[in-house]
């Protein structure tokens, strides 16, 4: 027996829909039965995880324990004391797995990254959440129950969307009324609808029928053009882009579907992106929980230490360094090569460039025309500078040029 | 209340360098764009200077600090 990737075949659904039957009826009638939540959520764990040789089920279970003994550690910790270094020793603590994961394709050492499974990024992303937000002190009480049940949330334990702990707990203490469940049945059916046709039509157009075409048209043009950029390069920068928000949002649609029916209002990840008319705007558009997290937990605290302490006080210079902290860190954390920190250093750039150009907009509004053409240009703009950014992402330049 | 809400405008006109900010006390300011990210760690460092009351990011929840009047009524409970 293989590990099943939740969503990842129709087929799937038809069993996850029998699994979530009695969740489903439970709630119908105005009741949640947590034992039945727990088997669930065993059951899944299982297929995903304890599939061949168990190893990533085993390393699901030694990663859990681990940020338990943290996060509980920082927790009565903060109870008494609340010194800044003590506080980034747990966060650092929380990374780890995480670092030694990422790190491993660097060091050609396997044997190294034991805590290795799938979705460990976004496991990470909840618990750092809630040292940060006891720190705080938002978050003053945690059970090891509720911690368990929050992390290992499975309609979207693979690959988000990352949820808020306080957010999540407003929803599963409490059971909707039968018109509010009715509502989320219906808004859950819609994007699972939705999600089917995002991920196993248009993605699969995209990813499954045409990118390898276009993968070795531009391959085969390599040696005609100018660094191997022909037009297939362009063509792939398209396909390979409208691939990765169909198959991305499709998914997320499917796990904010399920949580529905979970009587569990999961935060939405996208939101119509390539119709952004600036970078920063696409930011608040595309994977939003990633990107609310690192502007929430990244952005914003690192803000608020450098104007709190005056470290510098030019604000342009202090949002520009924020930004690339961002950014670098969001590269980074997609992995340890050359293209996802080009992809990370760009975005930082891209939103630099558009803080300096609205701030000249505000001082000239009266010069500047605004009009439908101005603003159909600003999306087509956006569209293809991000369209660029999932290029270098895609590190199909690296393959084009040193493979 | 009300000498909260002027100091309040104040400091968003500052922020902001908008002259007409907190005309209408019940605009959306992350809607419309007037707050971004930085612009709101800079009201939230100068809240905590000016009545000396701490305001921990994450504390600040944008539906409930969106507007001057739900700015200002959030000050007066804290300080």
């Amino acid at each position: 027996m293989h590990n099943i990737t939740p969503y990842s075949s129709p087929h799937y659904f038809i069993y996850l829909l029998l699994l979530l039957l009695p969740i489903i009826i439970g709630l119908w009638f105005g009741k949640r039965f947590k034992v039945y939540d727990f088997f669930a959520t065993v059951v899944i764990l299982i297929t995903a995880f304890f599939g061949g040789n168990m190893s990533q089920g085993i390393s699901l279970i030694a990663y859990v324990i681990f940020e338990m003994i943290t996060v509980f550690g920082y927790l009565s910790y903060r109870k008494k004391h609340n010194s800044f270094w003590i506080f980034s020793l747990f966060v650092f603590l929380a990374i780890i797995p995480l670092i030694f994961v990422k790190l491993d394709p660097l060091i050609k050492n396997p044997t190294i990254s034991l805590f290795a499974f799938m979705g460990i990024s976004y496991l990470t992303f909840k618990s750092v959440e809630i040292i940060m937000e006891m720190r705080d002190g938002v978050i003053k009480e945690i059970k090891p129950f509720e911690f368990m049940r929050f992390l290992l949330f499975f309609p979207t334990i693979t690959s988000g969307p990352i949820d808020r702990f306080r957010r999540f707990q407003k929803d599963v203490l409490n059971v909707p009324s039968r018109e509010e469940y009715v509502e989320l049945l219906h808004s859950g059916v819609n994007k699972l609808m939705q999600g089917l046709l995002y991920k196993f039509i248009i993605g699969y157009f995209f990813g499954t029928l045409l990118l390898p075409k276009v993968t070795i048209l531009a391959m085969s043009y390599r040696n005609q053009a100018p660094l191997g950029l022909s037009w297939y390069v362009l063509a792939y920068m398209y396909v390979y882009s409208m691939y990765l928000f169909f198959d991305f949002a499709g998914y997320s649609l499917f796990a904010v579907a399920i949580s529905n029916f979970m009587g569990v209002k999961t935060p939405m990840n996208f939101n119509a992106p390539f119709k952004s008319k600036n970078i920063k705007d696409f930011w608040n558009r595309w994977h939003m929980t990633l990107s609310f997290w690192f502007r929430d937990f990244i952005y914003m605290r690192l803000t608020f230490t450098i104007i709190k302490h005056k470290w510098i006080k030019n604000r342009v210079a202090i949002a520009n360094v924020s930004y690339f902290a961002l950014f670098l860190i969001m590269g980074i954390w997609h992995g340890e090569t050359w293209y996802y920190i080009v992809y990370g250093i760009f975005h930082a750039l891209a939103m630099i460039t558009n803080d300096a150009w609205l701030r000249f907009k505000r001082k000239h509004r009266k010069q500047i025309p605004s009009n439908k053409f101005t603003q159909a240009f600003a999306i087509f703009l956006t569209f293809n500078i991000v369209c660029f950014s999932f290029l270098i992402f895609s590190g199909f330049l690296d393959k084009l040029w040193f493979s | 209340m009300d000498e909260i809400k002027e100091k309040l405008v104040d400091i968003l006109k500052d922020v902001t360098g908008l002259d007409n900010v907190g005309a209408d006390p019940d605009e959306d300011l992350f809607k419309d764009g007037i707050l971004d990210s930085m612009a709101t760690v800079e009201v939230l460092v100068t809240l905590q200077d000016t009545f000396g009351i701490t305001v921990p990011v994450s504390e600040f929840d944008r539906s409930q600090w969106s507007t001057v009047n739900k700015i200002a009524q959030r000050v007066q409970e804290l300080e």
